[in-house]
């Protein structure tokens, strides 16, 4: 592959109509055929689109998966969350850096690979999981690891690399010739709603032969909530959309399924991809939108073409494109928009901001996102998971569906289970079900701890277990994440910490700052350096983080800390209060004397003074 | 909209203006609510969270929080001013700040509100952060160890200046402020005269060769301390 034959940045740029709101698609287009996008063409984007050249720089040093530095061929990310770790990532990475002969962060001499760590990539029950380039490689042991390497070494006649990686293909439509990738499913329980048999076009053809106020009833009457995590009321911001003044209006899907240890959106998008866009179309038909963009995130990339196969195929049937199902007049089409590795761009504001090419920054509220959202135009922003029950409701009829879990959370729930169980994997369960019905049926034997929710949701102990997984009792976005005897909790919300900090985007104070200070002091705690009085300073830490940041990242980004301190509080008292020679619990005074020693002996040396030792 | 609305800050009723802020109404009515980022004549930001208030029980920012009829407004209470003093304080560690050495002392409003918050030292650790300074331009100094990322030279320089002359670049921690070049600021059109210099709160953004043209003691606020431009005296005074 010669340089010549790439495309110029000024090519890629005219391709996307040298549209600044499509800046994303560039540095993505740019990104993939020069492996990074430097100054140079940071210049020639800027002059193109017409925007300042920070404006471009500050795009392309958000997003993790963008960088102005060279990088390998293939570039090789390793997820380093709580699970990957848990499963042997810590053995991974040693193996990978041990046979590239580079460390994280680098590239091999002959610029072929780089290696890089990521946050959660949605493969928690199959990890240790990586990414190499657009390729997932799933349940990764340091042999296989070490043969990656070679294999991506061997410079075959560059080919089709998940060929070359992926010798087993998943199950379902993981071995799609347009997937072809080794992730499976493990969908351990299908529930009635969302992974039963729907055939295409159903909620559709029932949509039309009602109006779209009809429509919008029938989602208020069914009380679904939105299954994102924060649960506002679907048909009322279906309702908010179509209300709000101008003709234009826009429908997103969030496919930004970021928060670590959530998967289902990966599952629905690779098995029920007929129901998420026909929910797209009903929500597109009943808000009054023509336009609807699927927001996929940049670790999903590999499913973007069977994607793209699968709304090429609802046109050619008539329900996507022009006068849908022979109705004149009902227009809409979908267009498949990529993110490129930030976990804020969840955040509806910001991945609105992150559409239109721009930092993903979450906006100011007011003007809420019904009222001024996508290019300034009233939009509706709905997870994969809520456009999918929508379509089954439109399909079965309100009554059918609120009949299914409880009063205030209404349907079914998919939960992404992770971590130690034997069976991990996506549950589709009834809203209201206890979080202990779903120990048995994942193999979670002895759970200590679970965490609800993800990083953002919240540590529960034993005495929540028979809690119910709802809105108004343990409300989650569907991550479940179980842990085992002899875990450190203390330690699982220090990874927690780590991941805030690394996903804040730094747009205020508090969430920029504070999540750097809450896990400064919680380390300080584990290495046992901390004190009685941490505690409160915690606290109060989290709570000013929690009540003075802008969006929900910050507003919730404390709760590792501030959840597991209500509910382990023992946990932290065993380590910082002093036990009876006065020392504290936690504390090593050993190991501790052992460092000083080597930082003097290394600093004699340094000065001329010591003798290098083996 | 085009009504005035009432509204009660801490148990007073004041009057806003149509398209008035919560900030601005306030102020309007001599009540004073401490901020950063926010600055007169720019679009407000929201983003240094210093003018948290509660808002019918939640916590939201005045400056970008429209007013409202019949808003239940808290700002002076125990709550609040410990909130904004831990803003404050993260401010102070975050970045490398040192008021004895500094040429914008007396006339920094991030130091003013730390007296003003009676802040001797901050309580939060020091993060030490190793900061680019920028001295490319002939006129203008970039120095990011003083800089609290509030963007009032990102907007006033779009807004009022009509030029792009800066942005933020990196995510997280790793944020910070960028000239339109890739030569830094000495490669943008950026003026000592531009509104965007005058606009930076700290001394993050600093002309040359005037620092001390007014001495230390006889700054703006050496004067009198901030937000008293806003109060109004108490009663018989």
């Amino acid at each position: 592959m010669s340089m010549s034959r790439l495309p110029s940045v000024a090519a890629i740029c005219s391709t996307h109509g040298n549209d600044r709101f499509r800046l994303m698609d560039i540095v993505l287009d740019v990104q993939r055929n020069h492996q990074r996008i430097d100054g140079e063409a940071m210049d020639v984007i800027a002059g193109a689109l017409g925007v300042a050249r920070v404006q471009v720089e500050g795009v392309v040093s958000f997003y993790g998966f963008l960088t102005s530095r060279p990088t390998g061929t293939y570039v090789i990310r390793l997820c380093n969350d709580v699970i990957d770790e848990m499963k042997g990532a810590l053995e991974i990475a040693a193996a990978l850096q041990d046979e590239l002969g580079i460390r994280f962060g680098e590239t091999t001499a002959d610029g072929l690979i780089s290696l890089e760590h990521t946050s959660c990539i949605g493969m928690c029950d199959q990890a240790p999981a990586a990414l190499v380039n657009d390729v997932v490689v799933t349940n990764l042991h340091p042999g296989t690891a070490r043969a990656l390497v070679r294999t991506l070494r061997v410079r075959e006649p560059r080919g089709d690399l998940r060929r070359l990686l992926n010798r087993a293909y998943g199950d379902g439509n993981n071995a799609h010739d347009l997937v072809r990738s080794m992730v499976v499913n493990n969908l351990r329980l299908p529930g009635r709603v969302l992974f039963a048999e729907m055939a295409r076009g159903a909620a559709l053809s029932k949509a039309v032969a009602m109006t779209p106020a009809e429509v919008i009833r029938e989602l208020k009457t069914s009380r679904l909530r939105g299954r994102g995590g924060a649960g506002f009321p679907t048909g009322m911001k279906w309702e908010y959309t179509r209300a709000a003044k101008g003709a234009q209006r826009y429908l997103i899907a969030n496919a930004d399924e970021g928060e670590p240890g959530t998967f289902k959106d990966r599952v629905l998008l690779t098995e029920r991809p007929d129901l998420l866009f026909e929910g797209m179309t009903v929500a597109g038909y009943a808000i009054g939108a023509d336009s609807g963009l699927l927001y996929l995130r940049g670790e999903y990339a590999y499913l973007r073409p069977f994607l793209e196969h699968v709304l090429e195929t609802r046109r050619g049937a008539k329900l996507l494109g022009k006068d849908i199902l022979g109705r004149a007049g009902f227009d809409f089409d979908i267009r498949i928009q990529m993110g490129a590795g930030a976990y804020i761009c969840g955040e509806e504001t910001a991945l609105i901001s992150s559409c239109e090419g721009r930092r993903g920054d979450p906006r100011t509220r007011p003007p809420f996102p019904v009222q001024e959202g996508y290019l300034g135009k009233p939009t509706c922003v709905n997870n994969v998971e809520t456009l999918c029950c929508a379509a089954r409701i439109v399909e079965m009829g309100a009554s059918w569906f609120s009949a299914i879990g409880t009063a205030g959370s209404t349907g079914t729930k998919l939960l992404s289970v992770s971590g130690d169980c034997t069976r991990p994997g996506v549950f589709e369960v009834p809203m209201g079900t206890s979080l202990r019905a779903v120990f048995a049926p994942c193999g979670a034997e002895d759970p200590v701890a679970v965490q609800v929710g993800g990083p953002s949701g919240q540590m529960v102990g034993p005495s929540d277990f028979d809690r119910a997984i709802s809105f108004d009792d343990l409300a989650t976005g569907g991550a479940v994440t179980v842990f085992g005897p002899g875990r450190d909790v203390l330690a699982i919300a220090s990874k927690f910490m780590e991941f805030f900090v690394h996903e804040s985007c730094g747009f205020c104070t508090p969430c920029r700052v504070g999540n750097v200070l809450l896990k400064e002091r919680l380390d300080r705690i584990i290495d046992g350096h901390g004190e009685a009085a941490d505690l409160d300073y915690l606290e109060e830490l989290g709570e000013t983080v929690k009540l003075t940041s802008r969006c929900g990242l910050g507003q919730s980004s404390p709760h590792p800390v501030l959840s597991t301190l209500a509910k382990f509080r023992p946990e932290y008292e065993r380590r910082v209060n002093a036990s009876s020679d006065g020392e504290n619990a936690g504390f090593d005074l050993d190991a501790a004397l052992a460092a000083a020693k080597e930082i003097r002996r290394s600093s004699l040396i340094q000065i001329g003074r010591g003798k290098a030792t083996p | 909209m085009s009504e005035p609305v009432v509204l009660s800050v801490d148990g007073t009723k004041i009057t806003a203006k149509p398209g008035q802020t919560v900030l601005e109404a306030a102020e309007d009515a001599g009540v004073y609510i401490p901020r950063l980022c926010f600055m007169k004549g720019l679009t407000p930001a929201g983003s240094c969270r210093v003018c948290t208030v509660r808002i019918n029980g939640r916590p939201q920012a005045a400056c970008t929080q429209p007013a409202a009829a019949d808003m239940f407004v808290e700002n002076d209470t125990e709550e609040l001013l410990r909130l904004r003093r831990n803003v404050i304080d993260m401010l102070f560690v975050e970045g490398n700040h040192f008021c004895m050495v500094c040429e914008k002392s007396g006339a920094c409003e991030l130091q003013a509100l730390a007296y003003r918050f009676g802040i001797t030292a901050p309580k939060y650790p020091y993060l030490f952060p190793k900061r680019e300074l920028d001295a490319s331009h002939p006129e203008i100094l970039i120095d990011r160890n003083r800089c609290i990322l509030c963007g009032r030279c990102v907007r006033a320089s779009k807004e009022q200046d009509g030029k792009h002359v800066f942005g933020f670049v990196g995510r997280g921690p790793d944020k910070s402020l960028a000239a339109d070049s890739a030569h830094g600021l000495g490669g943008t059109n950026a003026a000592a005269t531009d509104r965007a210099i005058a606009a930076c709160p700290t001394g993050s953004l600093l002309v040359k060769r005037v620092g001390f043209a007014v001495p230390v003691g006889r700054r703006r606020f050496d004067r009198s301390p901030i937000g008293s431009d806003v109060e109004k005296p108490p009663e018989g005074e």
